[in-house]
């Protein structure tokens, strides 16, 4: 046989190499071998817009939950009636989106055939199947007015569940060969649990006026100011990484624009939400820029995993490093 | 051996842990064990195209392809009198590990641990979550375009049961596929590549075989010539769920900091 060709790849493509600002990278990149280029793990089968959008209105309904229970026991009646009701809105869609994104739809009463502490998944089930009657009826009742302190105790059961159901996903997505989310397991719960509270401060804030809104601006500046730096902190543990960046899925190409444009509507959001807390119309915007900072940040960091399990590389040369420590 | 992963799952007088040992050192590429567990398990055609890749059109494991023979072609060193290619031919398969990631992660119970200490899907359970999907640390399992449904190897499940090997197993002619009590698999691949050592054949190494490793061993292992990856096999594959417990406990600590601001928010002052 002659022209033998050697089908084992090494190196990767290379057009993950750009760095922002075109500097030359400081280490050569490390060498590695694949089976053709062919991904080790398999991509997920999630769909978008899904289950990065499950994710997003998972933690909006938990966190207004939260704000719910807050505005209620403060006495901020009206906040606390437009988080009731996006609480409920929003775990609706959510539900819906999950039993879409099924292989199988017709059998998703299955999720509580069994109660498994090893599948965040299970968990999230249990949790959902907990928390969306409860917020249902915090919401009705406090649309309707019938049976008030039945009311009282789903708002402030619904608040005490809304956090699990916010950050769940986070192990969720964790709990995966996915290198980019794996490795990230420390920090995500951090950046999900900011991500929910900043989008439910978000939506108090753009739904009231801002004298009503005192509750859902404290939430909106806290859960920024918690995703801003847990993120930073995510992404400096994944750059560390052993042999290869973990992080450059979360900086490359779309999803790097995604994802920075989220940091920033968030940073902008922070500022307005605080600077301008006397303007209707400015409490309005960061609130608006903050849901859509949320929902950008989910999709970026679904997208990021997706990446890494498409390229080998970050798959193999971690362990190949790890075995050679 | 401690790891028994059928009594950890409830099996109390059961059978003794089976298994595969691919000893790739031996495999001509015939892919018999392709189609004769294609023909015994019922397992749809999946696509009839050309890859590129060397003989290899198979491409990958997946939902409709439970046996795969990867072909990789090397310059031969040092150079011998033949045509200067190394071949390297491995039939893959579902590992079973002994610590499976997609059996924990699993929400519905379609994934089970078999008293043969394998891992099979039940096709009436499985509701198509697909979180099954990405856990796997060596992109076994898949989701099935047809029914929506997670699909693996099942190790012959319904011939272990009747006494029989698995269709791969009793296809292959070479033996490169060996299928028994995990045990005496074990025993036979340490010998076996003493002898490939004593022969010269200083490159051949077991792969999964070690029940210390990330995965608890594998119930399928290989005798491989080269580096894992060469293969499209992860050099050190760790369950993801050995993380998990501080998964959690980070997930409790958020969600305690979220529980406590509502807390916070209330203690605000009242308005009207």
């Amino acid at each position: 046989m002659s022209g033998v060709n050697v089908p084992v790849r090494r190196g990767g493509s290379g057009q993950r190499r750009r760095r922002r600002g075109g500097e030359q990278p400081m280490v050569p990149d490390a060498e590695f071998t694949s089976y053709y280029g062919r991904p080790v793990i398999k991509e997920p089968v999630w769909r978008v817009p899904d289950v990065p959008g499950y994710f997003f209105l998972g933690g909006l309904a938990g966190a207004s939950s939260v704000l719910a229970a807050g505005a209620q026991l403060s006495g901020y009646r009206k906040l606390a009636r437009v988080a009731k009701a996006g609480a409920l809105g929003a775990i609706s869609l959510s539900t819906v989106a999950l039993v879409h994104d099924l292989g199988r739809p017709a059998r998703f009463a299955n999720m509580l055939r069994v109660f498994k502490p090893s599948s965040p998944m299970s968990v999230g089930s249990w949790l959902l199947a907990g928390y969306g009657p409860l917020a249902g009826a915090a919401a009705v009742s406090e649309a309707t007015g019938v049976l008030p302190r039945a009311g009282l105790a789903a708002t402030l059961a619904a608040g005490l569940l809304g956090p699990g159901v916010a950050t769940y996903t986070a192990a969720l997505i964790c709990d995966t060969a996915v290198p980019a989310w794996h490795e990230g397991y420390r920090e995500m719960p951090y950046v999900f649990a900011g991500s929910a509270a900043s989008a439910a401060g978000g939506l108090g804030l753009l739904a009231t006026h801002p004298d009503d809104a005192e509750p859902a601006r404290n939430l909106a500046v806290l859960g920024a100011a918690v995703e801003l730096i847990a993120k930073r902190q995510l992404l400096a543990r994944l750059a560390r990484s052993s042999g290869q960046s973990l992080a450059e899925p979360y900086e490359a190409g779309t999803t790097g624009a995604i994802l920075r444009l989220a940091e920033f509507l968030t940073a902008g959001a922070l500022a307005g939400a605080v600077l301008g807390r006397h303007s209707r119309a400015v409490s309005a915007l960061s609130g608006a820029s903050l849901v859509a900072a949320s929902a950008l940040t989910r999709f970026g960091i679904f997208e990021a995993g997706m990446a890494s399990a498409r390229d080998p590389r970050y798959t193999i040369v971690p362990q190949r490093d790890r075995i050679a420590r | 051996m401690s790891s028994d992963p059928a009594a950890w799952a409830g099996h109390l007088d059961h059978p003794p842990r089976m298994g595969f040992f691919t000893d790739t050192s031996v495999c001509i590429g015939c892919k018999a064990c392709e189609v004769a567990c294609k023909e015994w398990n019922a397992v749809p055609e999946d696509g009839l195209s050309l890859s590129g890749m060397s003989y290899d059109n198979t491409v990958g494991l997946g939902a409709s392809t439970w046996r795969h023979v990867a072909f990789i072609e090397q310059p031969e060193q040092p150079a011998g009198p033949g045509d200067g290619v190394r071949w390297l031919m491995a039939s893959d398969v579902c590992k079973h590990c002994t610590e499976s990631a997609c059996l924990d992660v699993c929400p519905t119970g379609a994934l089970f641990r078999t008293e043969f200490g394998t891992v099979v899907v039940q096709d009436d359970v499985c509701n198509g979550c697909g979180y099954c999907v990405p856990a796997c640390p060596f992109g076994v399992i898949a989701r099935r375009e047809q029914d929506g449904q997670a699909h693996k190897c099942t190790l012959c499940y319904d011939r272990l049961g009747a006494g029989q090997e698995p269709a791969c197993a009793k296809a292959c002619p070479t033996k490169s596929i060996q299928f028994g009590p995990l045990d005496e698999l074990r025993e036979r691949a340490r010998l076996r590549v003493q002898d490939l050592h004593a022969a010269g054949q200083d490159d051949a190494r077991l792969y999964l075989d070690d029940p210390d490793d990330g995965i608890g061993g594998g119930g399928a292992f290989f005798l491989l010539l080269d580096e894992p990856e060469v293969y499209g096999l992860p050099p050190d594959p760790v369950v993801t769920t050995r993380d998990l417990p501080d998964m959690w406990r980070h997930v409790a600590i958020a969600a305690a900091g979220l529980a406590a601001t509502a807390v916070a928010l209330g203690l605000g002052r009242r308005r009207r």
